[in-house]
């Protein structure tokens, strides 16, 4: 399933619906790296609610959302990993080195208006 | 050389050395006040019990001397492994230690050795006899006793350790999206892992974005408790909050230098006031003090 992707003024939204395959991974990674480009986006919020799972491989491609949109102008925040997740994700040395969180939609877009200084 | 002598008992019809205990309980019975005396004498001379006071040794000598006699007579040991740890639930608050119960008992073995030597010394054949019958059923009531207090100081070691265990770290929150966790006592894994689940469902609960981390009543850190505390810190900022941990004290700080834990992660201040203003600060609030309270 694609992940869709809501323009709201200069933020791009992707909020995952389900758990995505790899390939699905890649191409949603493809998909708003684009579009941070096409719309001339300065902040992707990837609200990540509804996984109960973040591989080390959906870790990797959503930090290099992180880098690609960063290396277009746009900043990168993650929003919504559970607290079952965010334990499972520590202990097994996952970490989004670079890339921003937040609780949730609300806050990854308070965050991002703080970083892009709106 | 000739070989040791067999010992008897094996030969000896078992009503013998069932009159024979019966012969020394009458002893015992008999000399009750007097070995008693000296047993208590032995006791103070040797410095056990040193928390108790004379009055209570000599109360608790005697029962333990009629529990003792009484073992010997019925060859039932279930009374006084209850009245053992009974004792031991009395005295084990009061710092006694086991080498101190197990001293008692071995003196009191002692004494009544000493007091059978002196009743048949002029009979050694007889002697040999009531030692072998005195023998076995002694040491079995010193074992009973020693493994009665072991029993109940394990049991209250357990309890306690469960008490801790339950004393669930509060979650508290002390302004709008700012939570504060202080942590006392030991930080074992099971204990960290419980506290980071609550963190973090805390966390989402009252969609904190600072948290502070007291821990000022941690004494030590050992490595796994370390990286449990930076593993609670990187899952509270994968949620989305930031963790400001205080209270670290020049122990622990050092330790967690020793063992090399990545510290570029740990957002540490001084003491607990110092962290919740940073707090504060993060969160934009501007405390100010409207007059002066003196």
């Amino acid at each position: 399933m694609r992940v869709p992707i809501l323009k709201q003024e200069h933020y791009l939204i992707a909020s995952i619906q389900s758990t995505l395959t790899d390939e699905e991974l890649v191409e949603f990674r493809d998909d708003i790296t684009r579009q941070v480009g096409q719309y001339r986006a300065r902040g992707v919020v990837v609200d990540v609610t509804v996984l109960d799972v973040i591989d080390s491989f959906a870790v990797r491609t959503l930090r290099s959302i992180s880098e690609l949109a960063g290396l277009r102008g746009a900043q990168t925040v993650i929003v919504g990993i559970q607290p079952e997740v965010a334990i499972a994700m520590v202990q097994l040395g996952l970490a989004f080195d670079g890339a921003h969180t937040a609780l949730d939609l609300e806050e990854g877009i308070a965050l991002l208006d703080e970083l892009t200084g709106k | 050389m000739s070989a040791m002598p067999q010992r008897r008992i094996p030969e000896e019809a078992p009503d013998s050395t069932a009159a024979l205990l019966r012969e020394l309980v009458a002893h015992l019975r008999e000399k009750r006040d007097e070995l008693r005396e000296e047993w208590v004498r032995r006791i103070i001379q040797s410095r056990l019990l040193t928390a108790m006071s004379r009055e209570e040794i000599v109360a608790e000598a005697t029962s333990v001397y009629d529990n003792y006699v009484e073992v010997l007579e019925t060859g039932s040991v279930e009374a006084l492994k209850k009245y053992a740890r009974n004792l031991s639930e009395r005295i084990i608050p009061r710092g006694v230690e086991t080498y101190e119960v197990v001293g008692i008992v071995l003196l009191l073995r002692d004494v009544l050795a000493r007091s059978l030597f002196h009743k048949y010394q002029h009979d050694f054949a007889m002697l040999d006899r009531v030692l072998d019958a005195y023998e076995p059923a002694a040491n079995r009531i010193a074992n009973t006793v020693a493994a009665s207090f072991v029993e109940e100081r394990e049991r209250t070691i357990r309890l306690q350790q469960e008490a801790i265990r339950e004393l669930s770290t509060p979650v508290l929150q002390v302004r709008e999206r700012m939570l504060i966790l202080p942590i006392i006592g030991v930080l074992d894994s099971q204990r960290a892992r419980q506290l980071t689940d609550q963190l973090l469902r805390g966390i989402r609960a009252n969609r904190a974005k600072v948290v502070v981390i007291d821990i000022t009543g941690v004494p030590t850190v050992d490595s796994r408790a370390a990286n449990h505390l930076v593993q609670t810190v990187e899952a509270s900022r994968l949620m989305g909050a930031t963790v400001i941990v205080t209270g670290l004290s020049a122990e622990v700080a050092q330790t967690l230098v020793t063992i090399g834990v990545d510290l570029s992660k740990i957002n540490a201040v001084g003491d607990l006031q110092s962290g919740i203003e940073e707090a504060e600060r993060l969160l934009g609030y501007r405390v100010t003090l409207e007059q002066s309270t003196s």
